[in-house]
C-alpha cells in the first residue's frame, strides 16, 4: 500500500501556511467585497487544500473545502453576492479546518467532530443562487442593493452597446409542461444574451410555480425583434411583450427574486478582451503617454529565453507597464514560446529609448515598435482580462513607473519565494545553532588558555576564530529570525470575532510586523499577546455608548506595534479605552489578599497598577468567556519572563492602557558577567545589568527587612545572591565593602551582592531541561570554556 | 510473541542491592564528572553535568530511595537515560553488567502501595540473586 506517512509533516505544514492565508484573504474580503482577486486567491487557497487533503484521505477536509469552494466559486461568477453571513460561515469552516489540522498533527487523524451542520449551511447559501434569495428574512437593504445591482448590470449593459429589456413571456393556456417551455424561453435568449432578472425567480419557474407568464430582464446584443422572433419560435408562446429598458424601476421588481447571472455577461466582455486594452490605451494616451505594440525577438542561439524575456519585461516595465503580451506572461515564463513575443506597453518614455533600451539585453535580436493606433481583435486571442482590470485601477496617477499587475506581482513573488527559501526543520537548525555554539565554546577555551603559552600567532589565530564565530552566529541567528507578523497574522480575525461578540466596534492598528524576532519567541509570544488583547478589549475599550458619553470616538482603537530597540524587540499592545482604575485595583488587591490596607497607602499608583500581574488576581466585575477568569495576566507576566522578556504597563484614567514587552533579540548567545558566589560560579545576563559598583556595608541599611542602602541619592534594594540560593559560605570573611551588580526590571533597580566578578563572557544559553524547569532565580545554563556548567540568574525573579 | 519474554537490564548496585533498569532507557553511562549545584531544586537533585556539550540533570538514586548516602568513589557511575525524551542521568554506587532477564523470572505481585514509594517494578530473579527492576517514571515524578 502506498504509504503517506511521510508526507503528514509536508501537509501539515502546508495547510497551515494555507490556512492562514485563507485566513488573511477572508479579512481583506471582509474589507473590500467587491475585490474578486482576493476571492480568486481564497478559491485557490480551497481548492490546493482539498486536492491536499483529499490525497492524504483526510474526507472531511475534503468535503468541506469541496464546499467552500462551491460556494466561492459561485461568488467568483457572480451568482453570488458576497454578505456578512457568507464570510461568518466561511470563517467558521476555516475553525473547523484549523481544528482537524491540529487533530492530525496530534493524532493523526481528523476529529470526529461533525461537519454536517456546517455542509449543510454551505449547501444552502450555495443553493440560494438557485432560490433566488427567497430568504424571508432578507435584509432591506440588500433588496435595495438587488436594484441597484440590476440598474448597474443594465447601465454598464447599455454603455458597452448592449439591450436590455424587459420581456414579458405568456404561455399557451393548456400548456402542459410550463417549466419546459420556461426552460426553452431562457435557453434560447441566453443564446445571445443573459437574464439578469426573472419574476418569479427562476427557481419557481423550474418548478412551475407561476401561473402561465412571466418576466424576465434580458442584456443582449440582439435586436428587439429578433429577440421577439426567437421567443415566439418556441411552441406554446402565446404572446411576447418587449419593452426596453431606460431605467429599473425599483418598484417593478419583488423582492423575492432577482437573478445576478451576470457571469456571462463578463464573460461575454471577456470575448471583447480588446475593449479593455483599447481602453487602457485610451486612458493612457489622455494621460500623455504613449503606447506601443513591441515585437522582441532573440538570438536563435539564446538559451535562457524566459530569463532573457524577463530582462526585457523588466526593463520596459522601469518607466512604463505591460498592459498585454503575446504568449501570456505565464508561457512566456515557461517558455512556451519560439523566439519571438509580442507586448503592448504603455510608457512614458519615447519610442527610441524604448528601442535602445531593449536591444542593450543581450541575445535579443530584433526590436520592431509601432504605435498603438487601434488593436485588432484577433490579437487577443490569449489576452487575459485580470491584469488589464487590475492594471486599470493601478494606472489612477498618471505616473506608471513602478505600477504592476497585482496578478504579476503576485506570481513574481511565489517564483521569487520558491526559489529562494528552503523549508528547514527547525531540529536542524537548532543543531546548527548549537554547533556554533561548540565553536564558541572551543573559542573562549583558547581565550583561556594560559596567556604565558600565547605566541604571536596564536593570538592572531584566535582572533580570526572570534572574527568567524561571531559571523557566523550573526547568520545562524538571522536564520532563526522570523517576521513577528507570523503572530500578528492571526489578530485581525480575533479582534474581529471578539468586537462582534462584545458588540464593540474596534479598529486594529498594527505596526512593525515586519520586526524579526527568534523563532522561539514566535512559538511562544502568542498567547502572552492574545491574553493581553483581549484584556484591552474586554477591560479597557468601553461600550460604545459609554465611549460616546465622554467624547471618546465610538470605534475603540487597539494599537500592537513592534519595533527593535538595541539588543531588545519590544512589543506594545495599547488601547485607548478607559484605563485602570487604580483604586479599584488596590480594593481588590486588599480584598483577594495580595496586599494589606497599610501596603496599599503607601503604594504609588505604578505598583498598584502593577498588581494586576500578581496570580489569582481579577477585576473583571462579571466572569466572561473573553477574560475574566483571574488565570490571565500573571500567565503573560510568567511566560514573558520564561523567554527572558519583561512586561510593563502604563496607563490613564479614561486614555487607555499600554502594556509594553521587552524580549531579548536573540535568545541562544549573549554576552554575560560571571560572578563566583561562596565557591561557585554564575552568569547575569549583561543585558539585564545596569552598572557594577562597591557599597560599604555599614552603609547598608536594614527596613522591614529588606536591605536597602542609598546609592546616587535614591535607595536600592538589595539582596544578597549567597542568600537567595542557599551557598554555603564556608570562609566567611566580612570586607569592609562589597560587590554589588546593579540590574534593572523595567524602570526598577535592584542591587545583587555577590563575592566576586569574574568577568565578562560571551555564553550559550542552554536549557535546564523539562525536569529541571519549575526552578525559580535559573534561567537556564551555560557550558563554559573549561567544560563545567554555570548556572544563569534570572535577574528578574530576583525582585 | 516469543521475543518478548526477555528483557536486557542494565544492573547497578546501591549500598548492598542489585537494582536493574530496563536498557531501553539508557543512553550512556559515565564516570563520575563534575556535577554542578541547581539551588533550590529537590534535595535528590544533584545538579546539571555537562554531557557532551547538553546539559543534563542527575539524579543521586540514593537520596532519591531514601538509602543512607555515601560519598562518590572510582566506581560511581551515572546511567544516563532518555524518559520521554528527557535526559537524566542517575547517580549510582557502580553498573555491573547488562543481563537478559526472563519474564517468567520477574515477580510484580510483590509490587504493592506504599512498597518503596513505589520505585519498584517487580523484583527479577537471576540465578537466586534478587534484582529490583525500578519504574524509571516514578523515580522522575514529584
Amino acid at each position: 500500500m502506498f504509504d503517506l506517512e511521510q508526507y503528514v509533516d509536508m501537509f501539515l505544514d502546508e495547510s497551515k501556511e494555507h490556512l492562514d492565508n485563507l485566513n488573511q484573504r477572508l479579512l481583506d474580503l471582509e474589507n473590500d467585497d467587491s475585490n474578486m482577486e482576493i476571492v480568486n486567491e481564497i478559491f485557490r487557497i480551497a481548492h490546493t487544500l482539498k486536492g491536499m487533503s483529499s490525497t492524504m484521505g483526510f474526507t472531511k477536509m475534503a468535503n468541506l473545502t469541496h464546499k467552500m469552494e462551491n460556494v466561492l466559486d459561485d461568488i467568483r461568477s457572480n451568482k453570488l453576492n458576497i454578505n456578512t453571513k457568507i464570510i461568518d460561515i466561511l470563517f467558521e469552516g476555516l475553525d473547523i479546518l484549523e481544528e482537524f489540522v491540529k487533530n492530525i498533527e496530534n493524532e493523526g487523524s481528523e476529529s470526529d467532530k461533525s461537519i454536517e451542520d456546517i455542509l449543510n449551511r454551505l449547501e444552502k447559501i450555495e443553493n440560494i443562487e438557485d432560490t433566488q434569495l427567497d430568504d424571508v428574512n432578507i435584509q432591506n437593504e440588500e433588496v435595495e442593493d438587488g436594484y441597484s445591482y440590476i440598474n448597474n448590470l443594465v447601465t454598464k449593459a447599455k454603455a458597452s452597446g448592449l439591450n436590455a429589456y424587459d420581456v414579458k413571456v405568456t404561455l399557451d393556456e393548456s400548456c402542459m409542461l410550463k417549466a419546459a417551455r420556461a426552460f426553452l424561453v431562457f435557453k434560447s435568449v441566453e443564446e445571445d444574451g443573459e437574464i439578469i432578472y426573472s419574476n418569479p425567480s427562476a427557481e419557481d419557474i423550474e418548478e412551475e410555480n407561476f401561473a402561465n407568464s412571466f418576466d424576465i430582464t434580458v442584456i443582449t446584443n440582439v435586436d428587439k425583434n429578433i429577440l421577439m422572433d426567437k421567443i415566439k419560435n418556441i411552441s406554446e408562446v402565446n404572446e411576447v411583450q418587449i419593452t426596453e429598458i431606460v431605467n429599473v424601476e425599483m418598484n417593478g421588481i419583488k423582492n423575492e427574486g432577482y437573478q445576478s447571472n451576470d457571469s456571462n455577461v463578463k464573460n461575454k466582455e471577456i470575448e471583447d478582451g480588446y475593449n479593455y486594452i483599447n481602453d487602457v490605451v485610451n486612458k493612457a494616451k489622455a494621460t500623455g503617454l504613449n503606447a506601443y505594440d513591441v515585437k522582441v525577438s532573440l538570438d536563435e542561439s539564446c538559451m535562457l529565453k524566459a530569463a532573457r524575456a524577463f530582462l526585457v519585461f523588466k526593463s520596459v516595465e522601469e518607466d512604463g507597464e505591460i498592459i498585454y503580451s503575446n504568449p501570456s506572461v505565464e508561457d512566456i515564463e515557461d517558455e512556451n514560446f519560439s523566439k519571438s513575443f509580442d507586448i503592448t506597453v504603455i510608457t512614458n518614455c519615447d519610442k527610441n529609448i524604448l528601442i535602445d533600451r531593449i536591444k542593450n539585453i543581450s541575445e535579443v535580436n530584433e526590436v520592431q515598435i509601432t504605435e498603438v493606433v487601434d488593436i485588432k481583435e484577433n490579437d487577443n486571442s490569449e489576452y487575459q482580462e485580470k491584469n488589464v482590470e487590475t492594471n486599470i485601477k493601478n494606472k489612477k496617477e498618471p505616473k506608471v513607473s513602478n505600477t504592476k499587475s497585482n496578478n504579476e506581482i503576485q506570481s513574481k513573488q511565489r517564483k521569487g519565494k520558491t526559489g529562494k527559501t528552503v523549508r528547514v526543520d527547525i531540529d536542524r537548525l537548532d543543531n546548527l545553532m548549537n554547533l556554533v555554539s561548540e565553536l564558541i565554546i572551543v573559542k573562549t577555551r583558547l581565550e583561556d588558555i594560559d596567556i604565558s603559552s600565547k605566541t604571536q600567532n596564536m593570538n592572531e589565530a584566535i582572533e580570526y576564530l572570534e572574527t568567524i564565530t561571531t559571523s557566523l552566529h550573526d547568520a545562524v541567528t538571522k536564520v532563526r529570525m522570523v517576521p513577528i507578523e507570523r503572530v500578528f497574522n492571526r489578530f485581525p480575525r480575533m479582534i474581529r470575532d471578539l468586537s462582534k461578540e462584545l458588540n464593540k466596534e474596534i479598529n486594529l492598528i498594527m505596526e512593525g510586523e515586519e520586526t524579526e524576532v527568534d523563532r522561539t519567541v514566535i512559538d511562544e509570544i502568542g498567547d502572552p499577546l492574545i491574553h493581553l488583547l483581549r484584556n484591552c478589549i474586554d477591560h479597557g475599550i468601553e461600550m460604545p455608548e459609554i465611549r460616546k458619553s465622554l467624547n471618546k470616538n465610538e470605534v475603540g482603537t487597539v494599537k500592537l506595534s513592534s519595533y527593535p530597540d538595541g539588543n531588545n524587540v519590544v512589543i506594545e499592545v495599547c488601547d485607548d479605552g478607559a484605563g485602570i482604575n487604580v483604586e479599584k485595583i488596590k480594593h481588590k488587591a486588599i480584598e483577594k489578599g495580595v496586599i494589606t490596607k497599610q501596603q496599599s497607602l503607601v503604594m504609588d499608583d505604578k505598583d498598584a497598577a502593577n498588581l494586576i500581574f500578581s496570580p489569582g488576581f481579577s477585576t473583571a466585575d462579571k466572569i466572561s468567556d473573553i477574560s475574566g477568569r483571574g488565570v490571565g495576566l500573571d500567565v503573560v507576566k510568567t511566560k514573558i519572563e520564561a523567554l527572558g522578556g519583561i512586561v510593563e504597563l502604563e496607563t490613564q484614567i479614561n486614555m487607555g492602557t499600554r502594556f509594553i514587552i521587552r524580549l531579548p533579540l536573540t535568545l541562544a548567545i549573549i554576552q554575560a558577567l560571571l560572578v563566583m558566589v561562596g565557591n561557585e560560579k554564575y552568569a547575569i545576563p549583561l543585558n539585564n545589568i545596569k552598572e557594577i559598583t562597591n557599597i560599604d556595608r555599614s552603609n547598608i541599611r536594614n527596613v522591614e527587612g529588606k536591605d536597602i542602602v542609598l546609592y546616587r541619592e535614591q535607595t536600592l534594594p538589595l539582596v544578597d545572591l549567597g542568600d537567595v540560593i542557599g551557598v554555603q559560605k564556608e570562609n566567611v570573611e566580612y570586607s569592609e565593602e562589597s560587590t554589588v551588580v546593579v540590574v534593572k526590571k523595567g524602570d526598577k533597580d535592584l542591587g545583587i551582592i555577590v563575592d566576586q566578578l569574574i568577568g565578562q563572557q560571551e555564553i550559550v544559553i542552554k536549557s535546564l531541561g523539562k525536569y529541571l524547569s519549575g526552578i525559580n532565580f535559573i534561567a537556564g545554563a551555560t557550558i563554559l570554556g573549561n567544560g563545567s556548567v554555570a548556572l544563569i540568574i534570572d535577574t528578574n525573579s530576583l525582585f | 510473541m516469543v521475543e518478548n519474554t526477555q528483557e536486557r537490564y542494565v544492573i547497578f548496585k546501591l549500598k548492598n542491592e542489585f537494582y536493574g533498569i530496563n536498557i531501553n532507557y539508557v543512553q550512556t553511562i559515565e564516570k563520575m564528572i563534575e556535577i554542578t549545584r541547581v539551588p533550590k531544586a529537590n534535595a535528590y537533585v544533584k545538579g546539571v553535568i555537562n554531557l557532551r556539550g547538553e546539559i543534563v540533570p542527575v539524579i543521586d538514586l540514593r537520596k532519591r530511595f531514601n538509602v543512607e548516602s555515601s560519598d562518590y568513589d572510582k566506581d560511581s557511575r551515572i546511567i544516563v537515560n532518555k524518559i520521554d525524551d528527557v535526559l537524566v542521568g542517575f547517580v549510582v554506587d557502580s553498573v555491573t553488567e547488562v543481563k537478559e532477564i526472563d519474564q517468567d523470572n520477574i515477580d510484580y505481585s510483590i509490587v504493592d502501595e506504599g512498597f518503596n514509594d513505589g520505585f519498584i517494578k517487580g523484583i527479577g530473579k537471576i540465578d537466586e540473586q534478587i534484582i529490583i527492576l525500578i519504574d524509571v517514571n516514578k523515580v522522575l515524578d514529584n
